[in-house]
């Protein structure tokens, strides 16, 4: 009897260790487009085969639908154990105060510094010499993509930079093709006045404006002639009337739109479509002109919890996230780079592989999202969604709001 | 006298039209039947939409009946559509909805109603100042709201947590943020100022003479609205409840805010099945999820038909 | 029941006492003091405070900078256009839903067939949410696949109407689907108004030969006006909060054409995190509500006493 009921508190006293190490995680995430989903799936498979759960948060609408959710849970004591945003300037304020999970022990125990590249990413993690964060992937947003189908029924070849692409534009609207496809959403507008900068106005100017808010290179000759190429886009955009930039992405796929300037997540929607990168469509990093990847990208938080299981667990999520295998799963399905480069990702399409010999070669810049507040971010993109539709705005009007903008900007 | 009242809403007052056919008779039926094509053209757009396969819908009649009718998208969006990783659909969030707005619909129509009673038969010296703050708050955006809201319900909780602890140690922490208490404490906020103010012009329009003898009876505050109020205000209590229930069934904001993934209402699922892409839109899809969220207020509208004009006749009028 | 019948009441039954006097009905109304004090007063005073302060992704109260929010705020481009779309809407839609709530609760006033059925129709919209109504309408105004591409396909190859892609009419698109929504309920609560007007005013205005137009205008809507008050608190609290909808049906596009200030408040405060700034717009939108509000309450309560 005595052993039987030695044996029966052992099993329970077993049991119970086991339930204690399987623990729930709640994240909170916003992706939740085909390629995106897909890549999250694969985070979530390899938290899961620890043994312990992830429970799915997903929040459509992009972050100005999930943020003031993130944001009020975290402030009203009940947050969730993980979370995605925008490293850099965004999570700043949360930060400082002390609302986020330190991870300095899993950095240092990872040798995050040495494999995470470039080290930039991790130095918009860290804030006083103490690490808050996992950068996940990088994105560029200078991209061109190009529809070899459009190109095919306007019967000429798939140009190779954007002055081509420009050049070509009457031959596709003739065919009936609207030349650009562009979402009405401001962001994307933004994106694209980002990209035409690089191409243009050359990365010096990128840098002088973005790193260091010279109001004067805003208010260049240079800036202008960027300004020009801009209002000369948008006019190719005519008869592009979707709202996000995946169904603008798809009007590429089917042919519908000579080509598309987004970041390459763009990738992902052409690879559920199954199209081949190189026959079925064409990527231009840094638009084919200036072959530059700007080292955007997403992060995850784990928002601080007051009970130690948790915390562990957190921290086994925050390890799995940058470990190799998951970065290699994970960045294939979301069309992105992995953050280290001492991967394999020969299964890597020809834009990716683009794109990590442009990262290989340290051909980087910071992105905007990086380098501006997103007050700041907030007013470029309204500036640009409104120079973007509204054509009676002329080039001079819109740069001297650019500069005003600059100039503010902190 | 709860038969007199409702029998004065109870039939049209207006001019009686003479004859069957007179031309005055062919502009009204005219006139309504082309108010009514107006009103009904989205619901059989969305009803005709997802009956149909989206390579039909790419074709672009939108008006046309579907060639090929299909339940597809039904089922898609009730339990195949994808959030995220999760891929069930909004069958995950119906149930959820349900415990979301049973308890809230209840309490915010027992405070209201008390409210507009306390207004309309007990007015006391400040009263109507708090009625007219009342209705202001009507007017502010609830997103202006949610960071303070916020810190008051994580801060009303603590206060809970401590007073809790005074008398038992060991209590547990008390957690109104996140809960679904903190969630049904905001919809009653935020549902108080238009259902109090349909209650007060209610109780208002109470027959005076009534009340009085309830008095001289010796009846009190509790006793006139349980024994007096409550049994003669179905009419306006209906209305209270498909304002609520409409209101509460369609609220994201809040819902999303105040619960955890594993509760979240079926409008988080909506508004992920119509926000994310999946390249194409699936219109289809998006119209099923639609209607199917939709479902709860719209059978509560078609069912109440009647009552629903006389409560608010009765709630209404007298102001 | 007016206030002083209660009071003489009072005496009569209970002993007076100021304080206590009343005391059940005090305890009972403590929620709703509660809501009025603390949520719509002290939220109202705690916006405005911050909207003097540098809050941009938390509420920080000790980064104190006057006006400046305000400067920056009346500056932007895309506030004033917010501002003039909410003046255009709420003009037009206060208006259109109070003629057409009222013509068509006056057409359903007169004893016909099928009342049901038809009031049923026209108020089923109001149980949809806004976000369901902006998607319905988004696709049936869109130009390739709905109205405009039907029209054309019978055989008007030039008909265009495309309120959702052009900026200049892109706010009445909006105003169709506002009214589709919130007209029923409008007629509703009118209908119900007419129902509770005595049906001796009518035979009186029979007999003295009225045509039925003028008793509508100069007899029935004067004696209609409390419910014509609840109407136009419910659709002006409906107007200035107008986000849900231009969100799912333009997403203030094209280009900034359709922007709203609850949107515009919403967007500073989430998307571009600076809470000061969108906390001063929402004081400006809590303004304009007050301007509104105060004189109506003084004639609604103010005036009684005296009278």
């Amino acid at each position: 009897m005595r052993i039987l009921k030695t044996a029966l508190a052992v099993t329970t006293a077993l049991s119970f260790t086991t339930l204690a190490n399987a623990t729930d995680l709640e994240v909170t995430h916003w992706w939740t487009s085909g390629g995106e989903a897909a890549a999250v799936a694969e985070f979530a498979k390899a938290f899961d085969a620890t043994g312990n759960k992830w429970v799915d948060g997903a929040i459509a609408g992009s972050g100005g639908t999930a943020r003031p959710i993130i944001i009020s849970r975290i402030l009203g004591g009940d947050p969730m154990h993980a979370t995605q945003l925008n490293h850099g300037r965004q999570a700043e304020e949360l930060v400082e105060a002390g609302l986020m999970l330190d991870l300095t022990d899993v950095a240092e125990a990872g040798g995050w510094r040495d494999v995470v590249n470039p080290v930039r990413l991790l130095d918009g993690c860290t804030s006083d010499g103490k690490v808050y964060c996992v950068p996940v992937n990088i994105h560029s947003p200078q991209w061109l993509w190009l529809s070899h189908e459009a190109y095919k029924t306007a019967g000429i070849d798939v140009p190779s930079d954007w002055f081509q692409f420009v050049e070509s534009a009457p031959k596709l609207t003739e065919a009936g093709i609207v030349p650009l496809a562009m979402g009405q959403q401001s962001w994307q507008t933004n994106l694209a006045f980002g990209a035409i900068m690089v191409a243009v106005g050359g990365t010096d100017l990128y840098l002088d404006v973005l790193t260091n808010k010279n109001a004067e290179a805003a208010a260049s000759a240079e800036m202008t002639k960027v300004f020009e190429a801009y209002a000369a886009a948008r006019l190719l955009s005519e008869g592009s009337n979707v709202q996000d930039w995946n169904q603008a992405t798809n009007l590429v796929i089917t042919g519908k739109a000579g080509g598309q300037i987004h970041g390459d997540w763009a990738q992902g929607e052409f690879q559920v479509a199954n199209q081949v990168a190189g026959t079925d469509y064409t990527c231009l990093p840094g638009l084919g002109v200036n072959e530059i990847i700007a080292t955007g990208g997403d992060a995850f938080y784990f928002p601080k919890q007051d009970d130690p299981e948790i915390e562990k667990a957190q921290k086994e999520l925050a390890a799995l996230m940058i470990s190799k295998e998951v970065q290699v799963a994970f960045n294939l399905k979301k069309g992105s780079l992995p953050i280290r480069g001492d991967v394999d990702l020969s299964a890597a399409n020809d834009c990716m592989k683009k794109g990590l010999a442009i990262l290989a070669a340290g051909n980087v810049l910071p992105d905007g999202v990086n380098a501006f507040t997103a007050d700041t971010q907030g007013q470029l993109d309204d500036l640009m969604v409104e120079f973007w539709n509204d054509t009676s705005i002329t080039v001079e009007d819109a740069q001297s709001r650019y500069v005003g903008i600059i100039k503010d900007a902190d | 006298m709860a038969d007199t009242t409702a029998t004065t809403f109870e039939g049209p007052s207006g001019p009686k039209p003479k004859r069957a056919f007179s031309s005055t008779n062919i502009i009204i039926y005219g006139t309504l039947f082309v108010v009514c094509l107006y009103y009904l053209l989205p619901l059989y757009v969305m009803i005709m939409t997802s009956l149909k396969g989206m390579p039909e819908i790419r074709l672009g009649n939108i008006f046309g009946p579907p060639v090929e009718m299909t339940f597809e998208p039904w089922v898609k969006a009730w339990a195949e559509a994808c959030t995220g990783i999760n891929c069930d659909g909004l069958s995950r969030g119906f149930s959820n909805s349900i415990w979301i707005l049973v308890p809230s619909v209840f309490l915010s129509i027992a405070i209201a109603s008390v409210n507009g009673y306390a207004l309309a038969n007990w007015k006391f010296k400040g009263s109507e100042v708090f009625f007219t703050i009342l209705i202001f708050g009507a007017f502010i955006p609830y997103q202006v709201m949610i960071y303070p809201i916020v810190i008051l319900l994580r801060e009303s909780g603590d206060g809970i947590t401590n007073v809790m602890q005074f008398f038992w140690e060991d209590a547990p922490r008390f957690r109104l943020m996140g809960s679904l208490w903190g969630l049904v404490i905001v919809h009653t906020i935020f549902g108080m100022p238009i259902l109090t103010l349909l209650f007060r012009n209610y109780f208002t329009s109470v027959p005076e003479d009534l009340f009085k003898a309830a008095r001289v009876d010796g009846a009190r505050f509790w006793g006139i609205y349980f024994r007096i109020m409550l049994p003669m205000s179905l009419p306006i209590f209906v209305v209270a409840m498909i304002l609520q229930v409409t209101g509460i069934w369609n609220d994201f904001l809040f819902g999303v805010i105040y619960t955890k993934p594993e509760t979240y209402p079926m409008t988080v699922q909506l508004n992920n099945i119509v926000n994310s892409v999946q390249g194409v839109k699936e219109y289809n899809v998006n119209m099923a999820a639609t209607l199917l969220t939709g479902l709860v207020p719209l059978i509560i509208y078609f069912a109440s038909g009647k009552l629903f004009v006389r409560g608010i006749a009765a709630g209404a009028v007298k102001g | 029941m007016s206030l002083s019948d209660a009071e003489q009441l009072n005496e009569v039954v209970k002993p007076p006492s100021k304080l206590f006097k009343n005391l059940t009905a005090k305890i009972a109304a403590i929620p709703m003091i509660l809501t009025a004090l603390v949520i719509f007063i002290g939220c109202t005073i705690w916006t405005i405070y911050h909207s003097f302060t540098k809050s941009r992704l938390l509420p920080s109260p000790d980064k104190w900078v006057g006006l400046d929010n305000y400067e920056r705020l009346w500056s932007e481009n895309r506030w004033i256009v917010s501002i003039e779309n909410l003046a255009i809407y709420g003009i037009c839609s206060l208006i259109l839903s109070l003629v057409i709530g009222f013509c068509l609760a006056a057409l359903l006033d007169r004893k016909i067939r099928f009342e049901n059925t038809i009031r049923t129709i026209i108020l089923y919209p109001f149980a949809l949410s806004f976000v369901v109504t902006g998607l319905v309408w988004q696709w049936i105004l869109n130009p390739e696949l709905g109205l405009q591409n039907v029209i054309r396909n019978l055989g008007f190859e030039n008909f265009t109407f495309d309120p959702i892609n052009n900026a200049e009419i892109v706010i009445f698109g909006i105003l169709i689907a506002g009214i589709w929504q919130g007209s029923g309920f409008v007629m509703v609560l009118l209908l119900a108004g007419m129902r509770g007007i005595d049906e001796d005013i009518w035979k009186a205005s029979r007999v003295e030969g009225i045509p039925t137009w003028k008793t509508y205008i100069f007899i029935v809507i004067p004696m209609m006006r409390p419910v014509f008050v609840t109407a136009l608190v419910i659709i002006s609290a409906g107007i200035i909060k107008v986000y849900d909808l231009v969100v799912a049906q333009t997403s203030g596009g094209p280009g900034i054409a359709s922007e709203v200030p609850a949107k515009y408040v919403i967007d500073k405060m989430f998307q571009s995190q600076n809470l000061g700034l969108g906390f001063a717009a929402s004081t400006m939108m809590l303004l304009s509500v007050l301007v509104v509000l105060i004189p109506w309450a003084y004639l609604e309560f103010g005036g009684k006493k005296n009278g």
